[in-house]
């Protein structure tokens, strides 16, 4: 193995022999046009609709929920695909984005959510997940196209004008605070369930609750028999 | 001859008549024969004015004054609730579910919303400007009031 690494590396430090310099430059200028425009096709081809919901995971459970909301239909026909939300559209970010949804890869092979039940059950974590992605970079890909430079809150109703000046504009909170479940279904919302998937033991929140609970009936019965 | 121009007229008035209870019983559907589909008509607009409605009679589940499209309201998440609850009524000043709602069928209040008390569009329903499809003659009972203190006073 080491003997088949020094071979090469004397070829690849060794001047070409047989090859005049225009050709190798050339060459190289060609394979490296071929290889980057293929790499960057594949790469938008991989950021398409058509290759999201390709999977059934994506189809049947997320893609049939977007369509009911007004990112898929509404009065002016413009119309967000789920790239448009969940990948970033600056480039170093989308690559760092692509090198994470290696991870979704794997998922499919080893069929994570491959199920109805299977995907219910995961839907939270992987909602956390993007209102985490969200909620960092600051809606990002909400004010792709939502600017609040451009957004006239005279158009908009008293209570989203209120609402708008109060948090959005001061940047006391970001829209994915708010906006939550607005292009797709939301899983159990209740606090307990969030706790549970946050990483913390369900068990251990409840056996700290019940001391809790306990020290408290603790000091009430020490504080009946002081009377 | 005669006859048979009586027995035309009969039958003219006949259907005619017919044809005019035809259009007085006219439903939603107007005059569309029963196979065909009638064109619909142009949706009407919600309310979004969120200037609060009066209520007809003390015990009327207030009206929403606000559009409420594509709310989810099951198992897993509650959108009113999102801002009408107890807790995030501060940040967003909506008024807080009555403590009504808290309380279960035996009048025990609970920490939170009670299930029987938690869809709230059983109750509680947005406003659009659509015309009445008959004519409203409810009258609120405070002028029910006025008016039978002014026939007392009458007396």
């Amino acid at each position: 193995m080491l003997a088949f690494l020094k071979r090469l590396w004397t070829i690849v430090r060794r001047p070409s022999v047989h090859y005049s310099l225009g050709a190798l430059t050339l060459g190289g200028f060609l394979m490296g046009i071929v290889f980057w425009g293929g790499f960057n096709t594949a790469l938008e081809l991989s950021n398409t609709e058509a290759f999201c919901t390709s999977c059934h995971e994506m189809q049947d459970n997320v893609f049939a929920e977007l369509k009911t909301t007004i990112h898929y239909a509404n009065r002016s026909g413009v119309r967000a695909s789920c790239p448009d939300c969940h990948v970033p559209h600056n480039w170093t970010n989308k690559i760092a984005r692509k090198m994470q949804a290696t991870k979704e890869v794997w998922g499919k092979i080893f069929g994570t959510i491959n199920t109805r039940d299977k995907f219910l059950e995961k839907r939270l974590e992987l909602a956390q997940h993007e209102w985490a992605r969200l909620k960092a970079n600051d809606s990002l890909e909400c004010r792709n196209c939502h600017s609040s430079d451009s957004m006239d809150i005279t158009r908009q109703s008293a209570r989203a004008v209120e609402q708008h000046e109060r948090f959005l504009f001061t940047g006391e909170k970001t829209c994915i605070d708010c906006h939550k479940g607005i292009a797709h279904r939301l899983p159990d919302m209740a606090p307990t369930a969030m706790l549970s998937s946050d990483g913390e033991d369900a068990g251990t929140v409840r056996a700290q609750l019940l001391s809790f609970i306990a020290g408290h009936e603790g000091a009430a019965a020490g504080a009946r028999s002081l009377d | 001859m005669k006859t048979l121009a009586r027995i035309m007229f009969g039958v003219f008035a006949l259907v005619s008549v017919a044809a005019f209870a035809q259009d007085q019983f006219a439903t939603m559907r107007s005059s569309t024969p029963l196979a065909d589909n009638a064109a619909p008509r142009p949706m009407s607009k919600p309310e979004n004015t969120d200037l609060r409605q009066v209520r007809n009679y003390p015990e009327q589940p207030p009206l929403i004054p606000h559009a409420i499209d594509g709310y989810q309201v099951d198992k897993n998440s509650n959108k009113c609730l999102t801002c009408h609850a107890r807790a995030a009524v501060a940040d967003s000043q909506a008024p807080m579910v009555s403590i009504t709602h808290f309380m279960n069928r035996d009048n025990q209040f609970l920490a939170s919303v009670t299930p029987r008390r938690y869809f709230c569009n059983q109750c509680h329903v947005p406003q659009t400007d659509a015309r009445p499809l008959v004519e409203n003659t409810f009258v609120d009972v405070d002028k029910v009031i006025d008016y039978v203190k002014s026939k007392e006073g009458a007396k």
